[in-house]
């Protein structure tokens, strides 16, 4: 199964249910768009997974990186004040 | 016919549940050897919707037949002779591109004929079709999508797709054979009438070999018998394979 070097690599969001967002569920080789989205079927909605499917070319992702990481993200560490806390959320609000 | 059976509508659904049955242990046979893990699942995905399908059809034809056989009767009981499935659904895996042809082949029949069972006078039959229907538009749109891509691939990809056709067209003029059998669940409203049949999937194949780049086969060889159990050489080596372990020891559960 040496596929690496000849089909491109895609990466898979599925929908669970209306109302949610997409969420990645992992990766796979394939030709093109059309083949990715049924192999996403095939490999990722057997059990019932989803009602959505979006495929999206890996190269195509821009990721941040590790070596960023204490730029990136600590500053955000000790602004507690950015939480909204102060809101109370309504019981019917189960997805936020 | 040789085969004596009161009722042809019984025959009927046996030759459809051999097809789904036998086709189904076919592609079962990629499991864990296809070219990619992804088409290893879509193809023992599609195995496992044809081996569903198979069940409810045996299930219908004890009913219809009286025997009251149970599905694991019809699948590991019987022998070669007594099989009814056409002789594409058997023909070797081969190569992926000759999978993927017969899969092209058999598919396309199979979705003109579930569409078309769908408003069959037998109520149970025609309430399996319309579940089968979305399995087998899924199962039609994988072998399209994967014969255009082959066809119109590479060199080697288009050479192997034209080798699979050459191998696998003949087996295509006995899915619209005419006997008694046919002609009796066309008149009861049971069945479906070969000839519509033939139009619908000559147009989808005609249009997606075009599209693929690939030639259509000509040729005078007609093989047929499947219908009356008469089958090729290799259909014995999958059948001793499928059925060793049920009659090695009856009545085994796991």
């Amino acid at each position: 199964m040496s596929n690496d070097t000849r089909l491109p690599l895609w990466e898979v969001f599925i929908r669970s249910k209306r109302g949610l967002s997409h969420n990645h569920v992992g990766s796979l080789h394939a030709a093109d768009s059309e083949m990715a989205l049924r192999d996403a079927r095939d490999v990722y909605t057997r059990r019932m997974e989803g009602v959505s499917i979006w495929v999206v070319p890996s190269a195509l992702i821009t990721a941040s990186s590790p070596d960023e990481k204490d730029s990136f993200f600590d500053p955000a560490g000790d602004k507690a004040y950015r939480h909204p806390t102060f809101y109370s959320i309504p019981k019917e609000v189960q997805q936020l | 016919m040789t085969l004596v059976v009161a009722d042809a509508a019984a025959v009927y659904t046996l030759r459809i549940a051999d097809d789904c049955l036998v086709l189904s242990h076919r592609l079962a046979q990629w499991s864990s050897y296809a070219p990619t893990l992804e088409d290893d699942i879509a193809l023992t995905n599609i195995a496992l919707d044809l081996l569903g399908q198979a069940r409810a059809l045996y299930a219908r034809t004890a009913e219809l037949d009286g025997t009251g056989r149970s599905e694991d009767d019809y699948a590991f009981l019987r022998d070669e002779r007594e099989f009814v499935n056409c002789l594409l659904v058997e023909q070797e895996n081969g190569d992926f591109a000759t999978t993927i042809v017969r899969q092209l082949l058999c598919s396309t029949l199979q979705l003109a004929q579930w569409q078309a069972l769908t408003s069959s006078s037998d109520a149970q039959l025609a309430a399996i079709a319309a579940k089968a229907l979305k399995e087998t538009t899924y199962h039609r749109d994988h072998a399209t999508d994967w014969t255009l891509r082959l066809g119109d691939g590479t060199d080697e990809s288009h050479r192997r797709m034209e080798a699979a056709l050459a191998t696998l067209w003949p087996y295509t003029h006995e899915l619209f054979e005419n006997d008694d059998v046919t002609r009796d669940v066309v008149d009861s409203g049971v069945g479906a009438d070969p000839e519509p049949l033939r139009i619908e999937w000559d147009a989808h194949v005609s249009r997606v070999l075009d599209e693929a780049t690939l030639v259509r086969p000509d040729g005078t060889w007609q093989p047929a018998g499947g219908r009356r159990g008469l089958h090729t050489e290799g259909f014995g080596y999958m059948l001793a394979e499928m059925q060793h372990l049920h009659r090695s020891y009856p009545g085994v559960t796991w």
